[in-house]
């Protein structure tokens, strides 16, 4: 990723589901069926939850009940912040400046 | 001699090859010199070229030897698992699988062959890993693990390998292992990705990173997705790799940790995960499960791939491969086929005339405008063909156009239907499912249409 005077450019990738064979495919198919999406966020101050609303608003093409239930992802999705698990950076309310660039499931 | 006899005979040889080959095994074991540490010189030979790697040694071949490894599910995970495990010495190996070979199940479970087709997966596993190794115990189990059977089995075993496919079964096994004690390497692979970690392992167990099952609408799909074979044998060599290193005890097992495999561009990644969670159903520190549950009911998702015949719509919304011959051979009823099975699929085989449209993509815009678009034009072909130019303009509103839609076996086809029905609300279209789609289409109507 790469801070930008207009705002922070971010790779979001999409994967699959852990354990269903039997599934066409992962959360992939809720985004057009593209697993790499490279955005840039306007402004600074985002969070990984806003960051999950936006996309739901932004890239989501159906289904939002398949990405998100409340305010968080449905269970079995997993978020990963650069290879991390989202639970071991202390919390989602999680601030990045200059260490997010993936994000998948 | 037809087929049938010339089968019987080589089962029968087969049968006496198996006597002759076990005689052969038994009187050659009497022969063998045992060593004082418990491997005999034919073993020392055969594993002298692990037992020369200083993490093993021959303290670890006695560790091998004196292990008993279950796996779950000889499929495309299974069958690789079981291979090393079985060749690198492991004393006792359990395979449980409810199910049949399949020739569709070739490409990608190696141990099986041909002549297996329609046998038991377990005892088809059980004969081909002695041929290899007759020193392994393999035990074969031909059911369905389920909570009232799990935990019995998984107590004679010292590590649990899951290579199944489905949810429900990822949860029991979970519960059991941890109830148990029992470390699980667990894998999973579709298409050309592929998933593995160990739970229950000094680390957290499966609950602890998915306390809650996903919805049953994101796993469940008539079919299966397509699994290219090298890329889940990766998985299931490295299962057999996991489960091999903690029977060996040796460090850097894959607990904590998920590795995600992509063999399209060839990419490993490790992914670290969250520790036990403290507050996990199982193996928190308040568990609020004691024993095994029901797990279908848990996940709203069966154990097993065996898909049920839905049956979604009323009787005159389907129509039967032989009417729809029928119809479709006089040729009067003005209609549309719509073919909702994957493109893949569809170049495998199609009806004639029929229109590839994935159930996925039903409800697109563009799939929409194009339907609509195709049954003007058939709805304008029918007035044409009746020559009544002058009324077109008057009877585009009554050529009553029927839609059917077909896909593999008949499943799919009623959830396309249920959900044109509504996109197409208000127009003067019937839609009916193919009842039974392509599978009855061949048994019944066209032999030589292939069957997958």
């Amino acid at each position: 990723m790469s801070i930008e005077s207009n705002g922070i450019s971010v790779i979001i990738e999409l994967g699959s589901n852990y354990s269903v064979n039997n599934f066409r495919g992962g959360a992939e198919l809720l985004f057009d069926k593209r697993k790499k999406h490279s955005v840039n966020l306007p402004g600074s101050d985002w969070t990984i939850q806003k960051l999950l609303f936006w996309m739901k608003d932004n890239l989501l093409k159906e289904r939002p009940e398949l990405f998100m239930q409340d305010d968080t992802v449905r269970p079995g999705i997993l978020v990963l912040i650069n290879d991390t698990d989202w639970e071991l950076l202390v919390n989602h309310e999680i601030i990045f400046y200059y260490n997010l660039n993936n994000f998948s499931q | 001699m037809d087929e049938k006899e010339l089968m019987n005979q080589i089962t029968e040889l087969r049968e006496l090859l198996r006597i002759k080959e076990a005689q052969l095994v038994a009187l050659r074991r009497e022969k063998q010199i045992l060593q004082d540490y418990g491997l005999s010189n034919g073993e020392i030979l055969r594993y002298s070229r692990q037992i020369f790697l200083p993490e093993i040694g021959i303290k670890g071949q006695i560790k091998l030897k004196n292990s008993s490894i279950l796996i779950v599910g000889a499929g495309g995970l299974g069958c690789p698992a079981a291979l090393y495990l079985a060749s690198a010495g492991a004393g006792q190996i359990g395979i449980i699988d409810y199910d049949d070979v399949e020739i569709n199940n070739l490409h990608r479970q190696l141990l099986y062959a041909e002549t297996h087709i329609g046998t038991p997966k377990v005892n088809a596993a059980a004969e081909n890993l002695n041929r290899l190794n007759s020193d392994v115990n393999v035990i074969p189990y031909k059911i369905q693990l389920d909570s009232s059977n799990a935990l019995n089995i998984i107590k004679a075993y010292d590590v649990v390998i899951d290579a199944t496919d489905n949810v429900a079964t990822r949860y029991l096994l979970n519960d059991a292992c941890v109830l148990s004690n029992k470390p699980l390497v667990s894998g999973s692979a579709l298409k050309f990705e592929g998933h593995l970690s160990v739970f229950n392992y000094n680390g957290p167990c499966y609950r602890c990173i998915f306390p809650k099952p996903p919805p049953p609408e994101t796993v469940t799909n008539c079919g299966d997705g397509g699994v290219f074979g090298p890329a889940v044998g990766t998985i299931g060599v490295l299962q057999a790799l996991e489960a091999l290193k903690i029977v060996l005890d040796l460090p850097h097992v894959l607990s904590g940790q998920l590795l995600l495999f992509d063999g399209l561009e060839t990419k490993f990644r490790k992914i670290n995960l969250r520790g036990k969670n403290r507050n996990c159903a199982i193996c928190g520190e308040h568990p609020t499960l004691y024993k095994l549950i029901d797990y279908e009911q848990f996940c709203g998702a069966k154990a097993n791939d065996k898909e049920p015949k839905l049956n979604l719509l009323k009787n005159e919304e389907r129509i039967s491969v032989e009417e729809y011959n029928t119809t479709f051979k006089l040729g009067t009823k003005a209609h549309l086929l719509i073919d909702v099975r994957s493109t893949e699929e569809f170049d495998i085989c199609h009806l004639k005339n029929s229109i590839n449209i994935p159930l996925r993509d039903i409800n697109n815009n563009e799939k929409v405008t194009l339907i609509r678009n195709r049954i003007q034009e058939i709805q304008k072909q029918h007035n044409d063909a009746n020559c009544m130019y002058i009324l077109l303009n008057i009877l585009i509103f009554y050529v009553k156009v029927v839609m059917y839609v077909i896909c593999r076996r008949g499943n799919d086809s009623q959830k396309a239907v249920k959900s044109l029905q509504e996109t197409l609300k208000g127009s003067n279209i019937e839609i009916k499912d193919v009842i039974g789609g392509i599978h009855a289409w061949s048994k019944k109507i066209d032999c030589t249409f292939p069957v997958y």
